[in-house]
Formats: C-alpha cells, sequence, structure tokens
C-alpha cells in the first residue's frame, strides 16, 4: 500500500500515527484513572463512571456560555476554570453517591455493580430531562482550535497536545497522592484491611468518602477535557465505559502503573492497526489481543503481590 | 407511562402549539375541504380502528429516552405541530386528530411490542415513528400483521417497500447520487474516501455510492473505513485521508462518533473550505453537537434545509420555533417527520376512509404541495418523490443552499447496478 507515495510522505505519517498514538494513550488514562482509584484501590465496580465525566463535560459547557454572556474578553482561559469547576462539581456528586448509596455496598463488591449501573441511568435521564436530549456543542477558544505546523507535512493537533500535557499532570498528581501523602496510606490501608485500619485510628468512612470523590472529580476533569475530542449529550457517558473499563481490567485493577502499562499497550496496538486495516477490524483485533493474554493473565499486567 | 399521565403533561404544551398557529399561512394554500357534513363513522372505519363520529387517534412511537432519544426528539415535536396545525384547520373527515405516544426507549423489541399495543389495544389508525432501521425492522412484522400504517421520517438504506409503510424520507439512491453527481462536476472529484459507522445504513450506502463513482462517475475509492458506532477515535484515519489525498471525503458517520470526528478533523489541520467534504448523516440537529466552526465547509446531500427559501418553509420554521423554542433546529428528518400526518390526512381524504387497506392502495400520487422542503408526492412504491438538495455548512450552523435537482428525483428502493 505504501508504493505509491513519497519517502518525505510516510515519514511524515508515520511521525503523525505516532502522535495519534500517543494522544489515545493520553485519553485512555485520564478517562481510566478515576476509574483506577474507585475500582482499583476501593473495589467498587463504578458503571457510572462515564456519567460523572458527562457531568464534567456539561460544567464546562454552562461555563463556557457564562463567559461568553458575561465575560467575553476571558473567553480564551475559561477551559482552566471550566475544569477545576469540573472536578469541583464531579466530586461532590462522587461523595454525595458514596455517602447515599455506595457506603452501604462495601461489603457486597458486585452489587455495586447493579447499584451504580442503576445511578448511571438516572443520571442519564436526569440530564435529558435538565439539558435537553439533543449534544450541546461546547466552544472552545480560539487558541486550542487547529493544529501546530512543525514541517509542512507534519501537524500536531493542539488539543490533542494538550490533553498529552494535562493527563501527566493529573497522573503525577495522584501517584503522589496515592503513593506519598499520608491520606494515600491510610487510603491503602483501608483497602487491605478495613477492621484493622480503624482499629489503628483511620476514619475509614471518611478516607472512602474523599477517595470515592476524588475518583470521580478526576472523572469530571476528564469528561471536562474530552468535550475537544468528543461529544456532549446525555447517553455520550456510554461511549467511554467500556474502554476505561478494559484498560483497567487489563492492567490489574489495584495497580497504577498497571494501567498506565495496558493503557499504553492498548493504545498503539489500537492505532497501529487501524492504520493498516478498518477501524472496526481494529477493535476487534485488539480485544481478542487483550482477551487472550488475560486468559493467560488473569490479574492482569501489574498485580500487586499479597499474601493470600 | 401510561396514556393518562401522557395527556396530563402535554396539555400546557398543547396550548403552546396553538399559539404557534398564527403562522401557518402557508396551510391556506392547501385544498380546505368543507366539512360541512362530516361522514358516518359506519361508513370510512369499517376495520374497527379508534374513530368516533369526533375524533380519530394515531399514535407516535419515537424514543423520547435512551440513546436515539438525540435523534428522535425532533421527529416527535414534528409530528406534534403537525397534528396540531391539521386539527386547527378542522381534523380530517371532520374528526379531530388526538394521539397517544408511546416511548421507543431506544430499544427495538420495545419497538415492536409498542407498536402491537398501538394496533391491538388501541385501534390506532396510523402510527407515525419509528427513526433507525433496526427499529423500523423491529415494527415492519407487527404492522404487516395487524395490518397498520407506519409513516417512516428518516432517510435510510433502501432495500425495503411493504404496504404498511409510507417512507417520507429518501431512500438512498435517492440521497446519494444526485450528491456525488454535482460534486464530481464542480470539484472535478475524481477519487473518494468513504468513511462510516459500522452499521447497515452507512455499509448499503457506500455500496451503492462506490458503484456510482466506478461505474458511472469513472473516479476511484481510495479508502473505505468503518468505525464502531460510538467510536471516538479518529486521529489514524485522518492520517490515512491525508496521506490518499481524495478530492472528496465521504461519510456517513452517525451519532456522537460524528462530533468526535469533525472536532478531530479540524484539529489535524484539515481546512473543510479548501478540501471538500460530502456527508449525507450531518443535519442541523447534529450541528448543534458538532459545533458550526468545526464543520463550516462541508457540504451535505439531502432533501431538507432550514434555511430554504419558499413560502412554505418561511411558515413552517417560525412555526416551529414557535411551538418548540427559538433555538430548536430543524433537520432534515424532523421535515419528513412533519410530512408523516399531512400525507395521511391527504390520504384519507383522498380514499374517503380511514380503513388501512384503502389508504394504502389511495397513497400512490397522494400529492402535498404544503410541504416545508416543497412539492412532494406519494410513488407507486410508497416512497416520496422529492428534490435532493446539496448545501454548504455555515458558522452558525445552517446550511447554505448551493445545488438542488431541477426535477424531482423518482425513488428507487431496489436499485439495478447498485445491489
Amino acid at each position: 500500500m505504501f508504493g505509491d507515495y513519497s519517502l518525505g510522505d510516510l515519514g511524515s505519517i508515520f511521525v503523525m500515527q505516532g502522535f495519534a498514538g500517543l494522544i489515545l494513550f493520553s485519553v485512555y488514562v485520564l478517562m481510566a484513572l478515576g476509574l483506577a482509584i474507585i475500582f482499583g484501590q476501593m473495589g467498587v465496580i463504578n458503571m457510572a463512571h462515564g456519567e460523572f465525566m458527562i457531568l464534567g463535560a456539561y460544567v464546562t459547557w454552562m461555563t463556557s456560555n457564562l463567559f461568553q454572556t458575561y465575560m467575553p474578553s476571558l473567553f480564551g482561559g475559561y477551559f482552566f476554570l471550566a475544569m477545576i469547576l469540573a472536578f469541583l462539581a464531579s466530586g461532590a456528586l462522587g461523595m454525595l453517591v458514596e455517602w447515599v448509596l455506595i457506603r452501604h455496598l462495601y461489603k457486597r463488591p458486585l452489587d455495586t455493580l447493579l447499584a451504580t449501573w442503576g445511578l448511571s441511568l438516572m443520571l442519564q435521564q436526569a440530564y435529558r430531562s435538565v439539558f435537553g436530549a439533543r449534544e450541546v456543542g461546547v466552544e472552545l477558544p480560539q487558541w486550542m482550535l487547529g493544529s501546530l505546523h512543525v514541517t509542512d507535512s507534519i501537524e500536531v493537533p493542539i488539543n490533542g497536545v494538550f490533553v498529552m500535557c494535562l493527563t501527566v499532570l493529573i497522573t503525577v498528581g495522584v501517584a503522589y497522592v496515592m503513593y506519598k501523602s499520608r491520606w494515600g496510606r491510610q487510603v491503602r490501608a483501608v483497602v487491605q484491611n478495613r477492621i484493622m485500619a480503624g482499629a489503628v485510628g483511620i476514619n475509614t468512612e471518611k478516607v472512602d468518602r474523599y477517595t470515592y470523590g476524588l475518583g470521580c472529580g478526576i472523572a469530571g476533569i476528564a469528561g471536562s477535557a474530552f468535550t475537544m475530542i468528543g461529544s456532549t449529550g446525555p447517553t455520550s457517558g456510554q461511549l467511554y465505559i467500556v474502554d476505561t473499563f478494559l484498560v483497567v481490567v487489563f492492567g490489574g485493577a489495584a495497580s497504577l502503573l498497571g494501567t498506565i502499562a495496558s493503557a499504553f499497550s492498548i493504545s498503539q496496538t489500537q492505532s497501529t492497526l487501524e492504520f493498516f486495516m478498518s477501524g472496526s477490524m481494529a477493535k476487534v483485533l485488539t480485544l481478542l489481543a487483550v482477551v487472550g493474554i488475560l486468559m493467560l493473565r488473569p490479574q492482569g499486567l501489574f498485580a500487586l503481590k499479597v499474601r493470600k | 407511562m401510561s396514556d393518562e399521565a401522557n395527556k396530563g403533561l402535554l396539555s400546557p404544551l398543547r396550548r403552546k402549539l396553538l399559539m404557534g398557529m398564527a403562522a401557518v399561512p402557508a396551510i391556506t394554500m392547501l385544498p380546505r375541504a368543507s366539512f360541512a357534513q362530516a361522514p358516518a363513522t359506519s361508513a370510512v372505519n369499517t376495520t374497527g380502528l379508534a374513530v368516533t363520529d369526533t375524533e380519530v387517534t394515531v399514535g407516535i412511537l419515537h424514543s423520547a429516552t435512551g440513546t436515539m432519544a438525540i435523534s428522535e426528539t425532533g421527529s416527535i415535536e414534528a409530528e406534534k405541530l403537525a397534528i396540531e396545525q391539521i386539527n386547527a384547520m378542522g381534523g380530517v373527515l371532520g374528526r379531530k386528530i388526538k394521539f397517544i405516544q408511546e416511548d421507543g426507549a431506544s430499544d427495538w423489541p420495545t419497538f415492536a411490542e409498542k407498536a402491537k399495543k398501538l394496533l391491538v389495544n388501541d385501534k390506532v389508525a396510523a402510527i407515525m415513528g419509528c427513526w433507525t432501521s433496526a427499529s423500523r425492522k423491529a415494527v415492519l412484522p407487527v404492522m404487516e400483521q395487524y395490518n397498520g400504517m407506519l409513516y417512516y421520517p428518516t432517510f435510510y438504506e433502501g432495500l425495503e417497500q411493504s404496504k404498511n409503510v409510507i417512507y417520507t424520507g429518501q431512500e438512498a439512491t435517492q440521497q446519494i447520487l444526485a450528491g456525488l453527481n454535482w460534486i464530481a462536476k464542480e470539484k472535478g472529484a475524481k477519487t473518494f474516501f468513504f468513511i462510516g459507522s459500522d452499521y447497515i445504513w452507512p455499509r448499503t450506502s457506500n455500496k451503492i455510492a462506490r458503484k456510482h463513482v466506478e461505474n458511472v462517475l469513472k473516479g476511484k475509492v481510495v479508502g473505505e473505513e468503518y468505525y464502531a458506532l460510538g467510536s471516538t477515535q479518529f486521529n489514524s484515519v485522518i492520517n490515512k485521508i491525508k496521506l490518499t489525498k481524495p478530492d472528496v471525503i465521504f461519510t456517513d458517520v452517525v451519532g456522537g462518533s460524528n462530533v468526535a470526528f469533525y472536532k478531530q478533523l479540524k484539529a489535524a489541520g484539515i481546512d473543510l473550505a479548501k478540501q471538500p467534504l460530502l456527508t449525507i448523516s450531518v443535519t442541523e440537529d447534529e450541528i448543534d453537537g458538532i459545533g458550526g466552526e468545526n464543520i463550516a465547509g462541508a457540504y451535505a446531500c439531502m432533501k431538507y434545509f432550514q434555511s430554504l427559501d419558499n413560502p412554505n418553509n418561511k411558515a413552517f420554521v417560525p412555526a416551529f420555533k414557535k411551538a418548540w423554542g427559538e433555538k430548536t433546529v430543524i433537520g432534515d428528518v424532523t421535515q419528513a417527520a412533519y410530512l408523516g400526518p399531512w400525507l395521511w390526512k391527504l390520504t384519507v381524504e383522498k380514499a374517503g376512509s380511514f380503513d388501512v387497506d384503502k389508504i394504502a392502495a389511495a397513497s400512490p400520487g397522494v400529492e402535498f404541495k404544503g410541504a416545508p422542503e416543497g412539492y412532494v408526492r406519494i410513488h407507486e412504491n410508497h416512497h416520496l418523490w422529492s428534490k435532493t438538495r446539496v448545501g454548504r455548512a455555515k458558522l452558525d450552523g445552517q446550511f447554505e443552499l448551493i445545488y438542488e435537482t431541477a426535477d424531482l428525483v423518482e425513488p428507487d428502493p431496489f436499485p439495478k447496478g447498485y445491489q
């Protein structure tokens, strides 16, 4: 298939294809991080993850409207405020949900699947009632549109670069919180042994609530960032949920490094295959490979070594 | 949801709709039947439909919830508006139209079940409904078994014809061929890159488009790609488009994927002002989500645009906005859904009966001069004769009409040489 093209053409396509893979990688990491905390650390199967993302997207949409109406001169910078608001909104909703619903189910992890799935349906209908059934278009500031011209034939999408930077920032932040901070240690203690953690004086209920809130808040940021590359509608969250679980489960549920490694391998496989065959065929092959590897390594790519 | 609850909810809405009645001057162009003496119910209803001396009941069957609600909301709105307008003019054979709305909930078995309920329990005289081909295929056997009448609004892949269905949208050849001819002539296009969502409509449409490009236009298809429904990542295929440098990108991507595709196309530096792109899946409704700035310059090929400049449309658009809000946009399918109740009314009046068999037989040749898209006529094969138009997307999310066929295009659901 390459016979007809010049070497220069091919070179730049490979560079851009490399970027396409990296962007997909960042997108996967960003959407999986929140779930890696909630599912990976807390063991809650959060089927409403996509809906928490879309809440972030709607917050971004509202912020953009607000800026357009009242502060058009500051429109260029609204996105940063929108991401913070998205984090707060999704995080707050997450903490509320944890208090009302999830905390009663820690001993029955499989039931969280049904409960959060029901929650996702309720949230979808709520978005539909509040924001309307049609999709909304989030307008971006001018500087975030278009692409960087590296050379004449190599162009890198600006929003892709933005997502990449954001992903690095948030990943580092989460890694620090989970593995270096005192609070992260408490989270891990509660996950490993709830009763013992309580006995040594950790307020387990509070830790649970904040952990769940953090996971949902990061989902909100992801949703906010994805308004640049995807759609915002009541059911848009469903577009992400399968890929998100795929990344987290394949990586090994309790490992942040695993999530990153799995996002990397899935995104690179997918984007390379997509270049050589049709998109849906590439997806089939990627999923087959994941299923095959999970049959050999049911615990995922990386797993915590624990005595059982 | 029970019908009673529905009616309760709708009463304020009906008031709103009636307020919108002020703007129906185009309707006055229609032949106004005089209903001094409405024909006896026993004469116009011999099969036990829900027809009384003063009322006739029809069904509206769309997804008001679930993933398809995005698309089907406009159709529901259009059908309700048409029914209210018909009632304001005196109804059908002297009878007011009452509707029962059922929710297909984006689930195909639910569509079939609700269709059966409407036909068997409610005995509705006709159903305005369905949107996706999957829902229509689920409902079709029910319509045929219980002898109902369905008015189906969406442009679709063709390869179907039923006594019990009137297809008010375009079938694939009607929609696609004129658009391809135009872009080949206008842009001198020889090479085409196809990209679509992976299900029956894009695949069938692209098959027809490929045959036309290769056999009639003597051009070349340099790529044909399908992405699963709901895909949000198109960077790889965009790179392929950059590599193959097609004269035209031809797309039938649908749903949320659409938004992702155009945003990423723009971000990758493909300028639609310079790279011709012809889509058959983006209406004004979709642009709401995509954002005008991401798709400005693209060409769409269908039969209706909100910006059409004719007297019917100039009355229709304000009436629709008055009923459903100033910001509402009207896409191709919404307009086609609006035709359903009108065509049914005209057919009933032509047949002088509500009986489904008589309506099916009377349908061919029924003309609707008040259609927002302009004149339409029902063909022998129960599809519509209609014009095909090419519009260019503008920043504000509207289309600018660039080209329309001189004559009505004949519907051809089983095209020879394209299968």
